[in-house]
């Protein structure tokens, strides 16, 4: 059964989506570290996010903003994940010069990997 | 008979109507109830203390007669404990500005309650202090430090309702800790009843933004749709004596209160789900489950507690320098090429108009702004030049005024000397206070709750703000 499963997938072109369309995500701050929450929309998605969506996908994609070091939470009860990513806030909420200090705008950076499926 | 937790504001800045249907909804019910208001950010504490620099009567939440206004009276007339940290760097001025307020109202008799211990600036170099484990900075020297505040927990404030006081005023506490107080007074649980005070302090995670779990900061168009944002119901929790929490929000609002909105709030500035630290309790998420029960309702099960932590969290606010900002606009035909040739200018006016440790960075809004790095690498790899909106933005930082002063008037002398068509300029600058974190030993804080009695000095100040 499981071998004529991941046959049908293979013969299946691969698709690449936005994230965005599989999955919501919220951001919040503590001093210069930041945690984003991401949930699936259809826990069925929810593995494919944990395979795809690592640990070291989410620090090159801060890697321009400093990040040092991002660990991931799995939560699978709610089909989520917390990333918190060390560094990335360039001075935080009290001391960025950035227009959004908190990296509030930051989990639709998150949202905008593609994703394979 | 479950007990009822209102949120009338998330942030200070936030609508102050919220809390009229909140309120009104927790009289329907006739329940036993609370209503918290708050409105204490890490900014907004280091604001509150240099306001009352300028201003001794400062220093607390700005809008707290604005807030307060519509519901005092009737969470007076039907035994509706509030409870804020809209005391800020305040709480005594806070308290005043309540008494006078109740007065107004025909309810002098309010019992208020101001909540001590928070304000530990002047002890701080003799505690035992640990870094915070995010925290990169040093301790600031004495000269340039605003304010030292610990995250109290929720006993003072139990005290506070202890005292029959009808209002609960506090600087800085942990914020759930405004929305566990209510709870542990009403079921009178044990301090070290972990899973129940998990329970407690989540309810008070999930309501302490407001709108924030009941559709506010949600909706994204087309794939999390939320109906009438512009009355928006705040939360309501209702919490059952053996800690299960249901979220739901007034009746006839707007909003939407899901699994969704309900998980998004559940894991909002936490870092590690398996321990979540607040001043009272650890909280452990990793078993937690949300589930609708009704439109409206969702229930969150699974939440546990282990032991509080031996520390608790201090927050210290410090001078630190200027910071300035000033923008430009170009728009039509080449906007990004005009942009981006501004912004080369003012690069090359800066190196020899400011010293060489002037902080800046460029943003060009509509191209890469809050996404970028201070460098700019995202603007660097973004289209060639084409038409558009596009804003030049600059921010400086330097420990000295002028610098930053003379920064964005480099910006603002684009509009004669720089690319054409550059409009709408906008500058502004103003003191910066940084913040810094450290744990303390909780034995080296003494909290204590303390029913404000105003003096002679105060009731006639109460009077005059009363007729003002």
């Amino acid at each position: 059964m499981q071998q004529a499963e991941h046959t049908s997938t293979a013969a299946r072109p691969l698709t690449s989506v936005s994230l965005h369309q599989l999955a919501h995500a919220r951001a919040g701050d503590k001093g210069e570290r930041l945690n984003v929450a991401l949930f699936a929309y259809d826990a069925d998605h929810y593995a494919t996010l944990l395979e795809q969506i690592t640990e070291e996908r989410v620090l090159a994609l801060f890697s321009h903003r400093g990040a040092s070091r991002v660990r991931r939470y799995p939560l699978p009860n709610l089909a989520g994940m917390n990333f918190v990513i060390d560094d990335v806030l360039q001075g935080g909420v009290n001391g960025a010069l950035n227009l959004d200090g908190h990296g509030k705008t930051l989990s639709f950076l998150l949202l905008s990997l593609e994703v394979t499926l | 008979m479950s007990f009822l937790l209102g949120s009338g504001a998330g942030f200070s800045g936030d609508r102050t109507d919220a809390a009229v249907a909140v309120v009104a909804e927790l009289i329907k019910r006739q329940q036993p109830a609370a209503l918290v208001f708050e409105t204490l950010g890490e900014r907004t504490l280091a604001a509150a203390h240099r306001a009352m620099r300028e201003d001794p009567e400062s220093g607390f939440e700005p809008l707290l007669d604005e807030l307060l206004a519509p519901v005092l009276r009737d969470c007076l007339d039907h035994g509706i404990k509030i409870l804020g940290n809209f005391g800020a760097a305040n709480p005594g001025g806070a308290c005043q500005v309540i008494a006078a307020l109740a007065a107004q109202l025909g309810r002098a008799d309010v019992r208020i309650a101001q909540v001590h211990g928070d304000d530990i600036r002047q002890q701080l170099h003799s505690l035992d202090l640990q870094r915070w484990e995010a925290e990169r900075l040093e301790m600031p020297s004495d000269d340039a430090l605003i304010s030292a505040n610990v995250y109290l927990g929720a006993k003072a404030l139990a005290e506070a309702l202890a005292m029959q006081a009808d209002v609960v005023v506090t600087g800085r506490v942990a914020d759930p800790a405004l929305f566990l107080a209510p709870l542990m007074h009403h079921f009178d649980w044990r301090w070290d009843d972990w899973d129940r005070l998990a329970c407690g302090m989540m309810a008070g995670h999930l309501a302490e933004c407001g709108a924030q779990v009941s559709g506010g900061y949600f909706a994204d168009p087309g794939f999390k749709d939320v109906p009438g944002l512009a009355t928006v119901g705040y939360p309501i929790i209702e919490v059952e004596q053996d800690g299960s929490l249901i979220i739901t929000k007034p009746a006839n609002t707007g909003g939407c209160v899901t699994e969704q909105t309900v998980k998004e709030q559940l894991l909002y500035e936490v870092h590690d789900p398996a321990n979540y630290l607040t001043p009272d309790v650890v909280v452990d998420l990793t078993h937690a489950e949300v589930r609708q029960l009704a439109p409206n309702r969702v229930a969150v099960t699974g939440i546990r507690g282990k032991p509080a932590p031996e520390r608790l969290k201090t927050t210290v606010c410090y001078e630190g320098g200027w910071q300035g900002e000033a923008e430009i606009s170009y728009a039509g035909p080449n906007a990004l090429a005009r942009a981006q040739l501004a912004a080369q200018v003012l690069r090359e006016r800066l190196v020899f108009r400011a010293p060489a440790e002037l902080r800046t960075r460029l943003d060009i809004i509509g191209l890469a702004s809050v996404f970028d790095s201070d460098s700019g690498e995202l603007q660097r790899s973004a289209a060639p030049s084409t038409s558009g909106d596009y804003r030049l933005r600059l921010a400086a930082e330097h420990s000295e005024r002028r610098w930053v002063a003379r920064a964005t008037q480099e910006l603002l002398a684009l509009y004669c000397a720089g690319p054409a068509g550059g409009g709408g300029v906008r500058r502004q600058f103003q003191r910066r206070v940084f913040t810094a974190s450290y744990l303390v030993k909780r034995s080296d804080i003494h909290a204590h709750a303390a029913l404000f009695e105003p003096s002679a000095q105060d009731t006639h100040r109460s009077e005059r703000y009363a007729a003002s």
